[in-house]
């Protein structure tokens, strides 16, 4: 059997994911990680995006999506402190639009610098969702 | 009978009261269920974030974040008082603001200047009248707390920490310990002190990413936010739970009243009826 390492995915409101995986994939925030049992400790903020899950004994990945967070590895835990982090299948495609388009339009007639930041944020958070329901997507044809 | 209409009155008014404050106390009580809930569910990640924050108090990090150094003399003091932003809950926003004004007052006296951030209606009410330094509040927070909606009003405090204009940092709220007890609580969230982050385990540090003092930034950040966030939704639990006692015993209360105003009514009726016969037999007598 192969090797696993306990994850738990939480936020502030609720607990999302606790349990034993095999090899995790974060979004980080210099680039995607991939984590394999007793990997050094690392600290690092995540970027908006799908913390992937292989687990043990199922073919498929668990995608969780993140948006934003710290990612905090030890040889034996990874915890997952996410900002606001629903299940990927909660996700409502529609709405990742119409978040989208309103923070292209906000982008476009961006008044301050204060506005201009914050609608890059949501923009990026907005392609992550999408990217996220893709995913499923193409896994459940 | 003279007299029984207005008693009549007033049954019917303290029955109508009855059944408001009955309502409410089942309103407060399902309400209460679902506070502890979402208390217990931000419990995890609380706890890993403590974890993690104790992990990073004790690693050898060539950065060391202002949060964790605790300052040699402290002229400015900075206080979260978190309330509630509805009334009739027995004696939970008392309770608390007494305490913090209590403290506020200490302050004062040994030459502290102190801001307040109140979170709810009553608490701003409150601070307003006594004349307190609002630095930044939050009013309308609901029965569903978001982490959301606290970041900035709590941002406002940690950047005056960080910029000096304030050397600790206190929260007050209403802690909740059970259904029939609730008790108000000052707790220290900076500097934070290592002491009760827990011990540590061994001299060893992370490999951090993008570099250590941005994470270790936000990590910490996040951290007092969560602690704001359990506090607030602590208060939230205590504050239905209140509710509900202070309703049940408004109703007993109303249901006391009633069964003394019947009392006097039915007694007034057999008086009345007495009278009249007592006057029917004496005019027959008469006859």
């Amino acid at each position: 059997m192969a090797m696993t390492i306990h994850v738990d995915v939480v936020s502030a409101e609720e607990s999302i994911f606790s349990g034993l995986a095999e090899f995790v994939v974060a979004p980080a925030s210099m680039g995607e990680v991939g984590i394999y049992p007793r990997h050094a400790p690392l600290l690092s903020l995540i970027k908006p995006g799908a913390v992937r899950l292989k687990l043990p004994d199922q073919a498929e990945e668990m995608v969780i999506f993140v948006s934003g967070g710290v990612l905090e590895v030890q040889p034996g835990v990874i915890t997952v402190l996410a900002d606001t982090a629903i299940r990927g299948h909660d996700l409502d495609e529609a709405k990742a639009l119409e978040a989208k388009r309103l923070a292209e339009e906000a982008m476009k007639d961006s008044s301050s610098q204060v506005n201009y930041a914050r609608a890059q944020a949501e923009l990026a958070e907005a392609v992550a969702q999408l990217q996220t329901l893709q995913k499923l997507r193409h896994k459940s044809h | 009978m003279p007299g029984s209409k207005e008693i009549r009155n007033k049954i019917k008014s303290v029955e109508n009261t009855r059944k408001i404050t009955k309502a409410m106390e089942m309103v407060a009580a399902s309400k209460m269920r679902k506070a502890q809930d979402r208390m217990r569910a931000a419990r995890p990640y609380a706890e890993k974030i403590r974890n993690v924050a104790a992990h990073l108090s004790h690693a050898n990090s060539e950065y060391k974040h202002p949060f964790l150094n605790s300052r040699k003399t402290t002229k400015n003091v900075g206080l979260i008082v978190v309330t509630s932003d509805k009334g009739l809950c027995g004696g939970l926003n008392t309770n608390v603001l007494r305490l913090a004004l209590s403290n506020m007052k200490t302050w004062e006296s040994e030459g502290k200047g102190v801001f307040v951030s109140p979170i709810g209606n009553k608490g701003l009410g409150f601070i307003n009248r006594v004349g307190g330094n609002v630095k930044s509040h939050l009013v309308g927070l609901g029965d569903v707390p978001h982490l959301e909606k606290l970041i900035g009003p709590v941002k406002v405090l940690l950047d005056a920490f960080v910029a000096g204009e304030i050397d600790a940092l206190y929260i007050s709220y209403t802690r909740f310990v059970n259904t029939m007890k609730q008790e108000a609580v000052t707790e220290q969230l900076l500097p934070l002190s290592g002491e009760k982050l827990g011990s540590p385990e061994g001299q060893w540090d992370y490999i951090y990413e993008p570099e250590a003092s941005v994470v270790i930034d936000d990590l910490l950040k996040r951290y007092i936010e969560s602690l704001v966030y359990s506090a607030v939704s602590e208060n939230i639990a205590s504050e239905q739970s209140s509710r509900m006692v202070a309703m049940k015993a408004a109703s007993d209360n109303a249901k006391d009243v009633i069964g003394e105003l019947k009392l006097i009514y039915n007694k007034a009726r057999q008086a009345a009826i007495t009278k009249e016969i007592s006057e029917i037999v004496g005019g027959a007598a008469a006859v």
